[in-house]
């Protein structure tokens, strides 16, 4: 095994030992380690690269670094810069959860119900890849390609991750049985650009990948009265709901119906909607 | 496959771990291996918070730490939290307050309150009835039904702050 202390420590070792595991928070790959689901005889940890905590501002982007936690992104100005992380964030798993947990992880992870998903979707995150020989970028929208699948070679790890600083509000919303420890039933992420006057909605747990509601973001971005912040007709505001379920491809499974979820994706749009502008008829 | 042996640093000592499989979880080791039982296993999947350690300080659940990745981390377990063989705080609190019953959650919980008191706001205050649920969310107790785990708290906050001896 290697414990790395930088980030070409880490690719160098992927290089010669392309099948080694990468553990970064260990809060997934873990749980199946000790269900034996897991089975490896190396392991390249990344939780001492300081290259990889932390976060900058480079211009009208934020890069996030891949292990920077759940509880790192709820600190400090990331609720200002980027709100819907910081909110998707606080609502994963528990403190120690938080503590242990990084976005690189969760990307790399690339389960339909990963919190930070659909808020990366909304937000056209790119992913910073980096190998021992190459560095490249991918748009998340073609780094998730399947549950639990992503675009990752091997011998590649993900670097960082690059969002957008948007002027607007941001909302993250989640449905499961409670506040704490949920594994989401259905979510979705709604972000404002003021500047470049539209509205973008990721969703989550309702299709193999992350989605954007498009047909349901041209809706709305045409109704919203920008000099006040409104959506001023009821009837757009449906319409956003109905399209935003429309757009979901859910399944049954045990955490929830296809049929509620896409009830409930419907509920979370319209909620989302009437908070990003509360002027709206309700 | 074993690992080359490594040492492990608990509750101030070294702790040398011979022959471990690579997969081994933190709380498999401090309690097969180190004899180091107080931290609980239950769920294995970082669900039931009965295994919390901090780990440089940080509340984590032990069962998700890969052990031998944890080398050079300063790791305190609920053994660890009572220097000197007494009562910690925490502990005093949630004996007075009663908060235990069958005390499987308990030393998860006395970790997620001691990680808690370590952050008390400089101004005095006691932590707010949100601040405090949020810092236990992820320790599940099956018999107390909390109310008096939250009064534990309270007077654990107390004493900390030399309010009581």
């Amino acid at each position: 095994m290697t414990i790395a202390r930088t980030v070409d420590d880490a690719c160098a070792a992927l290089a010669e030992r392309p099948d080694a595991l990468l553990l970064a928070g260990g809060t997934d790959l873990m749980v199946g380690v000790n269900r034996g689901q897991v089975r490896f005889d190396d392991v390249v940890v990344l939780d001492r690269v300081d290259e990889l905590r932390g976060w900058r501002r480079e211009g009208d982007e934020l890069v996030l670094g891949a292990g920077l936690t759940y509880a790192e992104m709820v600190r400090g100005e990331i609720p200002t810069l980027v709100p819907a992380l910081a909110q998707a964030a606080r609502t994963v798993g528990s403190p120690q959860i938080r503590n242990a947990g990084t976005l690189g992880g969760n990307v790399a992870t690339s389960s339909p119900a990963g919190d930070t998903l659909p808020v990366l979707t909304a937000l056209d995150a790119t992913i910073d890849l980096r190998s021992s020989q190459d560095t490249r970028q991918l748009p998340i929208s073609r780094f998730v390609t399947g549950v639990k699948q992503n675009a990752l070679e091997p011998g590649e790890l993900i670097e960082a991750v690059r969002v957008p600083v948007l002027d607007g509000p941001q909302e993250f919303l989640k449905v499961g049985t409670r506040n704490a420890m949920v594994i989401s039933v259905v979510s979705l992420a709604l972000v404002v650009d003021r500047s470049g006057r539209n509205v973008r909605v990721g969703l989550g747990t309702v299709s193999p990948v992350p989605l954007r509601a498009v047909e349901a973001e041209a809706h709305v971005g045409g109704c919203i009265d920008w000099d006040t912040g409104s959506v001023p007709d009821t009837a757009d505001v449906d319409r956003f709901a109905a399209l935003v379920a429309g757009a979901a491809r859910p399944i049954d499974d045990h955490r929830g119906t296809a049929a509620y979820r896409s009830h409930a994706v419907g509920v979370l749009a319209r909620r989302a909607l009437l908070r990003a502008f509360p002027g709206s008829a309700p | 496959m074993s690992t080359d042996p490594y040492v492990l640093r608990v509750n101030g000592g070294d702790h040398q771990v011979p022959d471990a499989y690579l997969g081994e979880s933190l709380l498999w080791v401090l309690r097969e291996r180190l004899g180091l039982p107080g931290s609980k296993n239950a769920c294995e999947e970082g669900e039931c918070g009965s295994c919390s350690v901090q780990v440089d300080g940080e509340l984590v659940c032990s069962c998700l730490v890969l052990a031998a990745a944890a080398v050079g981390r300063e790791i305190t377990t609920i053994e660890g939290i009572a220097p000197g063989g007494g009562l910690a705080d925490v502990q005093r609190a949630f004996v007075e307050a009663g908060a235990v019953q069958c005390g499987f959650c308990t030393p998860g919980l006395l970790m997620a309150v001691d990680t808690l008191l370590d952050d008390l706001p400089d101004d005095g205050s006691d932590p707010d009835d949100l601040t405090v649920r949020e810092a236990i969310s992820g320790n599940l107790c099956r018999c107390t039904g909390y109310g008096r785990i939250l009064e534990a708290v309270s007077i654990a906050a107390d004493i900390r702050r030399g309010g009581r001896t």
